[in-house]
């Protein structure tokens, strides 16, 4: 606990301002009160049928794992080529530059160091080199664009007509979420609090009320916007990161393959609470998801009339707070 | 006609009569240092600054570092109720504790950027050594240099009183340096967010007097035989910066202007409720914010190349090669900028136009790299203490730059942009490149600015636990955003935990201890350091500002040096 209270005394010593902080090594509760002004969450009528059990999330997926360095596992097929790409082309080629530009200051410090090269050489021109090392960073550069190229165009390919559009809107300091293909209702999701989320198995900051559902090995389309500010919506494990913008409907989507629960954050620096709006995205069967669906008061995918799709709904309300 | 005749003398620095031809008469106090017109002392001022912002920047990051040390909120609600009771109001709620935090990255992000980078490198480096590089008397308009330096100071004083009133949620502006609308705007009502803005007014009005006046200083005032082509790099190195500071800062000047009309006088310019678009406020944010990020660089590069050329008693290899790699940087830095959107909803051949843009930039950069290692190759290199700084530097900086490869692809970026990954970057490229580059430079020049040689046992133990505290301080914010972690949050979940304890604890800790060696080393040799000969770094210092005395005189080249 030395550790510990370094931090509380260096935290002390540099502010000066609040004698407080030096107490504030023995309050371990964050004294921040969650979802003070939250609205309720959507209560399904009790005449619907019942709601799934939700998945517990699985350690290591759709998560961080504490001590890891690398990129969370990816389920969707553009983030595991997205992922193999930074993994095993970039990864290794930056850290191949780095490592050979290390090389070479050190065999200059050491072979033409004063005592063991006391006359410095007048060369100061080498147009072969200089070619050299203008010419292939270049190509190397052209070498990492093709695949990045094709990363670029696979996000951006046409969603296919059978995909499930939902529409994420971001607020001050939460998630709503609308399936119009369902019949239009509506999901809030509230960040849980400490206590609830330790009660619930889910991990601190990340858990959720209500999850985003989407059924497995569906493409889903995703349509972001703001009811106020700039928040953005982020799935790690499907490299999914779009910003949610008052006035502008962004396009995204993702296809996962594997039934889990993948949690993210508001990425978009939002005010106060821009820390405590996760986004908590449960993958489910699609027996599951029409389960759920149909006990939100939703209607399952062409049962009905075609529903107007997101795209071509107006513009979102915007709020002025 | 008299009258004409009294108002030419009284316009002289002193009248005819007690006319001194001694090159070093100095004003008194007041005059000398409130009234300045001496480029040698205005450069001392915007250290001087440069310094004291650095100290308040570095305690906010410090107080960051010490509210992320573990999970969970502890010493915000402190923080803010201790501020709040300070300008007499009653203790905050919890959305103002977590305002705190945003109100301290503000801070930290415009403090470090445009009151301690800024004004140490081209403020301060250049300012005392332009004109002397290029054999000039001073720079071509002193009064307004004086004007440049003394708008900064109301403009930090602004920023600072910012924090005492109210942003919004709580107290001080808690945007982000990057002030985006509309968070910027009906986001965060109250005049904290004003005084941030005329902040950022009066300190571009600086930069742009300043760019102007090193732009007309070095394309007329070199010596006789100082062609373009002579000029020493450093002075190469402000030429292309003051120009991205005049092209880029009027950019900035109306996008927050639109800002302040957005938020007081009904207009919409970023409002979609009245036809604007907040995208437009970050297109014209980053159009000035990524030249920005090669102003805080440029001038680094121009300092390492001179002292690299030093300590290796060797001239610049490839000088033209240098040169013109930061003319291609500095155009190149202006068609790049939406690599910083790339989140935002670009469209897929814009996207596609910008990382292949922003992927062209790391040619000319690693151009300087490998001709900064060509320079000393062949060389003769001695590791005096802005040597190790340098060379510091070229490593770090290159670490910096691979991950900006990464970052490039706008693929790639869509899992990074907005995480610790994007911190770990800028801040390899400018905590350890140009900070390095501002230390280098201060322990190359500080002999020739004070006439006081710095302890050398002094400066090798601060390189060392400085590079050692800022790498365990920076490199673990690479895994942390890998694994996803959001920047600009005060409280985090418990995986992330780990590093971020590690960062806090000992590579804070052991960088802030750094800090002390470099304090006491400047304090001690100012007041007792052994004078500093003319040139005390030997052959391999070529540049005009070692043929003067440690310290020049008042006023230096009464008579132009002439260059062959």
């Amino acid at each position: 606990m030395i550790e510990r209270k370094i931090a509380a005394i260096i935290a002390a010593f540099i502010l000066a301002v609040s004698p407080a902080a030096i107490n504030a090594e023995t309050n371990t509760a964050a004294p921040i009160a969650a979802n003070a002004a939250a609205p309720a969450p959507t209560a399904a009528p009790a005449a619907m049928p019942a709601a799934p059990a939700s998945l517990k999330p699985t350690d290591g997926i759709g998560q961080p794992v504490a001590r890891y360095i690398g990129l969370q596992p990816q389920v969707t097929e553009n983030g595991r080529f997205a992922a193999w790409m930074h993994d095993w082309l970039l990864l290794p080629l930056i850290t191949a530059i780095s490592l050979f530009v290390l090389g070479l200051l050190f065999l200059v410090m050491v072979r033409f160091r004063r005592a063991a090269n006391p006359v410095p050489s007048k060369n100061s021109h080498n147009t072969l080199i200089e070619v050299i090392w203008t010419l292939v960073p270049a190509l190397i550069l052209m070498v990492v664009f093709v695949p990045s190229l094709k990363l670029l165009l696979a996000q951006y390919a046409k969603v296919p007509a059978n995909a499930l559009t939902i529409k994420v809107t971001g607020n001050q300091w939460y998630w709503s979420y609308k399936y119009p293909d369902n019949g239009d209702f509506e999901i809030v999701s509230n960040m849980l609090s400490d206590e609830q989320a330790k009660a619930a198995g889910e991990p601190r900051l990340l858990g959720v009320d209500n999850r985003l559902l989407v059924p497995v090995n569906t493409p889903i389309k995703i349509i972001t916007t703001s009811a106020d500010v700039i928040h953005s919506f982020v799935v790690p494990a499907f490299w999914t990161k779009m910003d949610a913008v008052p006035g502008r409907l962004n396009e995204t989507s993702f296809k996962a393959d594997q039934v889990g629960v993948y949690y993210g954050q508001c990425s978009a620096l939002c005010g106060a609470r821009h820390a405590y709006m996760p986004i908590a995205v449960e993958v489910v069967p699609q027996a599951t998801f029409d389960q759920w669906v149909l006990a939100h008061g939703g209607k399952l995918k062409g049962a009905a009339a075609p529903v107007a799709t997101a795209a071509a709904a107006p513009v979102a309300t915007l709020a002025k707070n | 006609m008299s009258d004409t005749a009294i108002s030419v003398s009284a316009f002289q620095a002193h009248g005819a009569e007690e006319h001194h031809h001694d090159a070093d008469h100095k004003p008194a106090f007041f005059a000398r240092w409130f009234m300045s017109t001496n480029h040698k002392d205005i450069g001392t001022l915007y250290l001087i600054f440069a310094i004291i912002a650095g100290i308040i920047g570095g305690a906010v990051s410090g107080l960051m570092r010490a509210e992320l040390a573990d999970p969970g909120v502890q010493y915000l609600p402190y923080w803010a109720n201790a501020l709040s009771h300070f300008v007499g109001q009653g203790d905050v709620s919890a959305n103002g504790a977590t305002h705190m935090w945003n109100v301290l990255i503000t801070a930290h992000g415009l403090i470090m950027v445009f009151f301690m980078v800024m004004p140490a490198m081209i403020g301060g480096f250049g300012n005392w050594f332009v004109p002397i590089m290029i054999g000039a008397p001073d720079m071509a308009f002193p009064r307004m240099n004086n004007v440049s330096f003394w708008l900064l100071v109301p403009s930090f004083l602004l920023l600072l009183g910012s924090g005492f009133v109210s942003g919004g949620a709580g107290l001080g502006a808690g945007n982000g340096w990057v002030l985006y609308a509309p968070l910027s705007t009906y986001g965060s009502p109250g005049p904290a967010v004003d005084m941030a803005i005329l902040s950022l007014h009066l300190a571009g009005a600086s930069s742009i007097l300043g760019a102007i006046n090193f732009i007309t200083t070095i394309f007329n005032m070199r010596a006789p035989g100082m062609t373009i082509h002579k000029m020493p790099l450093f002075v190469w190195s402000v030429l292309v910066t003051a120009f991205l500071l005049l092209l880029a800062l009027p950019v900035l000047a109306a996008a927050i202007t639109m800002l302040l009309t957005d938020r007081h006088f009904g207009t919409a310019f970023y409002d979609p409720a009245g036809g604007g678009d907040p995208i437009l406020y970050q297109h014209l944010f980053w159009f000035f914010g990524h030249p920005e990020v090669y102003i805080m660089i440029l001038p680094g590069f121009g300092m390492i190349s001179q002292i690299v050329s030093t300590f290796s008693k060797k001239p610049v290899f490839g000088y033209l090669g240098m040169a013109y790699a930061m003319v291609a940087i500095g155009v190149v830095g202006f068609i790049v900028w939406a690599h910083h959107m790339f989140t935002s909803g670009l469209n897929e051949n814009v996207k596609i136009y910008f990382t292949a843009a922003t992927m062209v930039i790391a040619v000319p950069t690693g151009i300087k790299i490998f001709s900064w290692i060509a320079t000393m190759w062949g060389g003769s290199l001695s590791f005096e203490v802005p040597m190790v700084w340098a060379l510091g530097f070229i490593f770090m900086f290159t670490v910096g730059g691979v991950t900006g490869v990464v970052l490039a692809n706008g693929g790639i970026d869509q899992y990074m942009h907005d995480t610790y990954y994007v911190v770990a970057h800028f801040h390899y490229v400018l905590s350890l490149g140009a900070v390095f580059s501002l230390f280098a430079g201060f322990y190359y020049w500080f002999p020739k600015m004070s006439g006081r040689m710095l302890n050398p046992l002094l400066g090798h133990i601060h390189f060392w636990v400085f590079f050692v505290g800022v790498n365990i301080l920076f490199l673990p914010m690479h895994f942390l955003g890998l694994q996803g972690m959001p920047r600009r949050v005060p409280d985090y979940t418990d995986a992330y935990t780990y590093w971020n304890h590690i960062e806090s604890v000992y590579g804070y800790t052991i960088m802030a201890a750094g800090m002390v060696f470099f304090f006491v080393n400047v304090i001690y040799s100012l007041i007792a350091g052994p004078k500093a000969p003319a040139n005390p770094w030997g052959e391999g210092a070529t540049t005009l500002e070692w043929t003067l005395p440690s310290p020049p005189p008042y006023h230096q080249f009464e008579t132009l040096p002439k260059i062959d």
